[in-house]
């Protein structure tokens, strides 16, 4: 698998995309920080960024990369490897050269701006740390939807689908049912609806650990005192885990199964 | 060396192998036959592992290969296209073939044997299609397997190429090596093969020597003597 890992890695890092999505991070920590002259105001404002772009990014690289390396995989399958580390390999590959890009692009103009001296390094590490998450999530769900779908338009179809869902549709809902049912109560539903969708579940954690909180009202109150605690932290960071965890599962028990 | 019994194979509602048996002998060199879409490509897909079987068992060497990867060691693979990375150059990935499955010094001999030097360092997307087949056939023949698999080998080669392959092919009989060959070209097959076997309808039609299918279908020459079996089924 680490061979696998190493020349899918090398195969990216010579793709221009990488240092497109390299550059775009660059320029925009950069612009970031000229715009707001600080970096707490900065790093909220990358999060809404973040949050929503990682995941299209991890979606849309993902099944490029599978399609993109079809003859690639095809070659492999014929060598003594296993399956699933042929394509664990690629998934690991595209997933980390995504989350270097990202770290790499946002880091070097926070720590030019003087992340260490300030108290800022948290947050943002933070804010680094789910965006690593995320991009590992998206790909896995990316590489499925790829695996399943041999017809290109469709793949890209369902990967645009799902992260229109989850970033954009799954809150609409969310809220609606919020709306709805008010004369319930809600805490608990919301915090696990919270917890079901990885997109607001980071934003959540960054939000509360920001200490923004009082901006979300009493619904914010009962999410402050879950994810505010270390206990909210651990469960919050299991949960992406898992979200890492099931995707890639996936990928093995398909992968198994696939005709070529 | 390869032992296949009652092999089912379905895409989608199309029924490509449908209780296929065939044993292989060691040593010699055999021609896998049929028409489009009999099932050739498919048959020797699930022998490497790459198609899995709905039913059916497959052995090769003495192993079932079910779940398992280590025996494509002992296989050598040449797929029907060259499809390879478009942005390798072609000593990348010799270089690449070699760190995956081991050591070889054999690509030396092969790559000025169908005289690659020059291309050698230029990109797999660049090269011409005969090309990019002697590429295929270098990557092929460097590991010196028992078995070695050849689909449609003579694609896209020049007529000095082609006399190069049966070289090839002959000499990696003569160390006792089982060759399966499948291709359209019955001139091709009937000068280097020892067996051929017919795939029909997903089945094993005939299995045996080319002067054998010419008595059976009471045909002079092997051309005309496939023509009829095909003819005679279709009609």
């Amino acid at each position: 698998m680490l061979k696998i890992l190493k020349y899918s890695f090398y195969d990216l890092m010579r793709s221009r995309w990488s240092y497109v999505y390299f550059a775009f991070y660059l320029l925009l920590g950069v612009v970031l920080l000229f715009l707001n002259n600080d970096l707490s105001k900065a790093v909220i404002t990358l999060m809404n960024v973040i949050i929503v772009l990682v995941p299209l990014i991890g979606t849309i690289f993902g099944v490029m990369y599978y399609y993109n390396s079809k003859e690639f995989t095809e070659l492999l399958l014929a060598q003594p490897l296993k399956r699933s580390s042929i394509f664990l390999g690629q998934y690991l590959g595209v997933a980390i050269s995504l989350s270097m890009s990202l770290i790499l692009g946002l880091g070097i103009p926070f720590i030019f701006y003087g992340l260490f001296k300030s108290n800022a390094i948290w947050d943002f590490s933070l804010l680094l740390i789910t965006g690593t998450f995320l991009t590992f999530i998206f790909t896995a769900l990316a590489f499925n939807i790829a695996l399943s779908n041999e017809n290109r338009i469709k793949g890209f179809g369902y990967a645009i689908l799902l992260w229109l869902f989850l970033a954009i549709i799954y809150d609409g809902i969310f809220l609606m049912s919020l709306v709805i049912f008010e004369d319930y109560p809600l805490d608990k539903l919301s915090l696990i609806g919270t917890m079901l969708n990885p997109i607001d579940l980071s934003r959540t954690l960054i939000l509360l650990k920001l200490d923004i909180s009082a901006l979300l009202g009493y619904t914010g109150a009962v999410f402050k005192q879950f994810f505010g605690t270390n206990f909210g932290l651990i469960v919050s960071i299991s949960m992406l885990t898992i979200w890492i965890i099931m995707p890639v599962l996936r990928i093995i028990f398909k992968a198994k199964k696939k005709d070529f | 060396m390869i032992e296949i019994k009652n092999l089912h194979k379905k895409f989608g509602k199309n029924q490509v192998l449908s209780g296929l048996d065939l044993e292989i002998g060691e040593g010699g060199i055999f021609a896998v036959l049929g028409p489009n879409g009999s099932g050739k490509t498919t048959l020797i897909k699930c022998l490497l592992g790459m198609v899995i079987p709905d039913k059916g068992t497959i052995s090769v060497l003495g192993e079932n290969i079910k779940n398992s990867s280590d025996y494509r060691h002992r296989i050598d693979y040449l797929p029907q296209i060259a499809n390879f990375p478009t942005n390798l150059k072609v000593k990348e990935l010799i270089t690449m073939i070699k760190d995956l499955r081991g050591k070889t010094d054999l690509d030396k001999e092969l790559i000025s044997l169908f005289k690659l030097e020059p291309f050698l360092d230029k990109k797999l997307g660049n090269l011409s299609g005969g090309t990019k087949q002697k590429v295929n056939l270098v990557l092929t023949f460097m590991f010196d397997s028992p078995l070695v698999i050849l689909d449609e080998p003579t694609s896209g080669l020049d007529p000095i190429s082609l006399i190069r392959l049966k070289k090839l092919i002959q000499a990696e009989k003569a160390k006792g090596k089982t060759v399966l060959i499948t291709s359209h070209i019955m001139s091709f097959v009937e000068e280097i093969s020892d067996e051929i076997v017919f795939l029909l309808e997903g089945k094993i039609y005939f299995k045996g020597s080319i002067s054998e299918l010419k008595n059976k279908t009471n045909q002079p020459d092997f051309e005309h003597a496939i023509a009829s079996i095909l003819t005679d089924n279709h009609a």
